[in-house]
């Protein structure tokens, strides 16, 4: 046996790279799906349609343009990014947190509201967003640790609760003709967060603010909190075994609140960066959530529901997503990365098997190798 | 008054098929969280199944052929949470969350396609069905009776003789409370599992269609169904996982959901001058409360959302 076969082999046992390697798995799969659904849509566009997708901002040109095209789509991953940190969050403390969405709309809500009608500046504007997700958080996490509410279906009620108050809300602020609120832009320009000097780098993007490395810092920060504090090791005991937890004294009702705080907060955050650029305006008739949170549960475990995967998850994540609308509507539709997306996360629950398995057959060839060395000896 | 007692029972109606189907699942151990999504892809089945057919065709076949679509419609698409949640172990909040979003991605992909296909003009993602759909409704009087109706509460009785009166359905209850005792006695937990699955993704599919047949001629697939799967489970929670409970705590979350169908007919309603928004949010406030109270003593079966392993003691 050689040494390199050995090396080749543990690195095969690695669990991060396992990880890595299902999620690559799971993007290529569920690619393929896409594809095959474009294929039963239209033959003869499918090829093109699912390059659209993944070329995404390369569809233009110029490089001038698909630079300015990065920046937006960079703009709407960071925000997709502080969605998947929400759930991701949550869930190394043994919690679901589908609500982020509903989190992230309430967060929307409180910024814009804060920015347009008070005409406050961008940093109490999105301290506003974060403190009104992380208290709607906080709801789920209090139902789910007084009462036993699961905080999967009291998420969902809360999302939709959410998205019908900020309409009533923000219906407050919006413009006189359209059903949009008004522009942060020409309202109150200190609501919107400062470029500092990164909108030069996009070819003068204006919507790429210090939104940008904020939400790459809070990711880094998640990984700090969870892996190398005595109060992250205190959250995920409690998700491991809440009657262990609470047998070491550690507060477990206190513990599931906070996790749903901090969580709803990571939402609202992701809110606030993304409104308080002035890159869309909240349409006050919505009648479905929107769906960034929800492609949040996607960017979560497509990254392993590791902080730092979930930066590059979520950028992929975003990345087909916006790819999405560069595809030829005339045959087909733009949702179709949600398609690949909602697949993404179907096959993410496959990825714990997929790494049994992996492991199973590593111990079946090294039982075989050891059996074929010991009859080696014997000769 | 007839209108709220119509828009009650029909919106219970949805609500005791879908829950029902939760209760099944359920029972047999699976969390079954993709309701939501079954219910799209069984409101897809059916809404193209409608649009197809003749409209000379006679009502009863009609209704035969539309509501076995849906119901084989959703069968398939629980068998993705079957799979994946008994043959593989997945985590079943996850799969059936994947199954909520992949449902209303689907149907929007699909009827998009369609309707592009008509006429390149047409990008809504809108079903319409207008013409077929009379032929569940009769009118009595004033009152526009829906054979939906009917159907659930028969599905209802057939539920709760086929839980606690039969084999098959106690030996389901075995398998979500304890399968390792259930598969000692010689029952095959898995295909146990299998069958509670296909009865949620069934019941859940023909739920879909009724949801989108209630008062509207066509449907919206980007819109879902509005949470409606998730009100069933409130509903399921409510009603303690036992049938005849699920039936009232349906008629009580039908009654909120009609609210804000038809509360412009009330003249007490309207003088409190409430939103139409906040009638809108009621059901979810209401079930959120309900939870509040009903969660403490929570009659869940015991082994629900545990994987099943054969070897685990």
């Amino acid at each position: 046996m050689t040494s390199a076969s050995k090396k080749r082999e543990s690195l095969l046992r690695n669990n991060a790279l396992q990880t890595i390697l299902g999620s690559l798995l799971c993007i290529v799969i569920g690619l393929l799906v896409g594809y095959v659904v474009l294929l039963i849509i239209n033959p003869s566009g499918a090829a093109d349609a699912i390059l659209a997708i993944l070329k995404n901002f390369m569809y233009y040109p110029s490089a001038v343009a698909s630079m300015k095209y990065f920046g937006t789509t960079l703009v709407k991953a960071s925000a997709l990014l502080m969605c998947s940190l929400s759930v991701l969050f949550a869930w190394k403390v043994g919690l679901f947190n589908i609500g982020a969405a509903g989190q992230y709309v309430i967060g929307a809500g409180a910024c814009i509201y804060c920015g347009i009608k008070f005409g406050l500046p961008w940093y109490v504007c999105l301290l506003a967003g974060i403190v009104a997700a992380a208290l709607v958080g906080g709801i789920s996490g209090a139902l789910k640790a007084y009462f036993n509410v699961n905080e999967v279906i009291s998420c969902i009620m809360l999302n939709w609760i959410g998205l019908y108050s900020v309409n009533m809300l923000l219906s407050k602020v919006k413009e006189q003709s359209t059903p949009y609120t008004k522009p942060l832009s020409s309202v109150n320009k200190s609501a919107l967060l400062p470029n500092a000097g990164l909108d030069t780098l996009f070819s003068n993007n204006q919507f790429v603010t210090i939104g940008l490395p904020l939400a790459v810092a809070m990711a880094i920060i998640v990984w700090i909190v969870l892996e190398k504090t005595k109060f992250g090791y205190e959250l995920k005991a409690t998700g491991m075994n809440k009657n262990a937890a609470k047998y070491c004294g550690m507060k477990e009702k206190r513990n599931i609140i906070i996790t749903m705080m901090i969580s709803g907060g990571l939402a609202g955050l992701g809110a606030g960066i993304f409104y308080l650029t002035g890159i869309e305006q909240w349409m006050v008739q919505q009648t479905s959530i929107p769906g960034m949170g929800f492609n949040g549960i996607a960017a979560a475990f497509l990254g392993g529901s590791n902080p730092i995967g979930v930066i590059f998850s979520s950028y992929f994540i975003q990345h087909i997503t916006s790819g999405g609308s560069y595809v030829d509507k005339t045959v087909y539709c733009s949702q179709i990365s949600d398609l690949i997306s909602a697949f993404i996360i179907y096959l993410c629950g496959f990825v714990l098997f997929f790494k049994i398995w992996i492991n199973r057959f590593l111990d079946k060839r090294d039982e075989r190798q050891a059996a074929k060395e010991l009859k080696g000896g014997e000769e | 008054m007839l209108l709220l007692i119509q828009y009650t029972l029909i919106f219970a109606s949805v609500l005791i098929l879908v829950a029902l189907g939760g209760c099944f699942s359920e029972h047999s151990g699976v969390i079954n969280i993709g309701l939501e999504g079954i219910m799209v892809m069984g409101a897809l089945g059916g809404a193209l199944t409608m649009k197809y057919l003749p409209g000379s065709m006679a009502a009863p076949l009609v209704i035969l052929l539309v509501i076995l679509a849906s119901v084989l419609v959703g069968m398939i698409f629980s068998l993705l949470l079957g799979v994946a949640a008994i043959k593989f172990n997945a985590d079943q909040t996850l799969v059936g969350t994947a199954l909520n979003l992949l449902g209303p991605a689907i149907s929007v992909v699909l009827v998009r396609a369609i309707n592009t296909a008509e006429s390149a003009d047409n990008v809504s993602s809108a079903v319409a069905y207008g013409q077929t759909k009379k032929a569940f409704l009769a009118n009595i009087g004033q009152f526009e009776f829906n054979w939906f109706m009917l159907i659930s509460f028969l599905v209802l009785v057939v539920s709760y003789i086929v839980l606690y009166k039969t084999k098959f359905g106690l030996r389901l209850c075995a398998c979500g409370e304890h399968p390792q005792a259930a598969d000692s006695v010689g029952i095959n937990v898995y295909k146990m599992r299998y069958a509670g699955v296909l009865i949620s993704g069934a019941l859940g599919g023909l739920g879909g269609l009724v949801y989108i047949t209630a008062g509207v001629s066509e449907w919206k697939f980007e819109n879902g169904v509005a949470g409606f799967g998730f009100l069933a489970l409130a509903v399921m929670i409510f009603g303690q996982w036992k049938p005849v409970n699920i039936g009232l705590a349906a008629l009580l979350f039908g009654l909120f959901r009609a609210l804000s169908n038809v509360y412009t007919g009330f003249d007490t309603l309207v003088a409190l001058k409430i939103p139409s928004t906040v009638y809108n949010m009621l059901p979810y406030i209401i079930s959120l409360i309900v939870l509040v109270f009903v969660s403490k003593k929570s009659r869940a079966p015991k082994a629900e959302g545990i994987p099943y392993d054969k070897g685990q003691r």
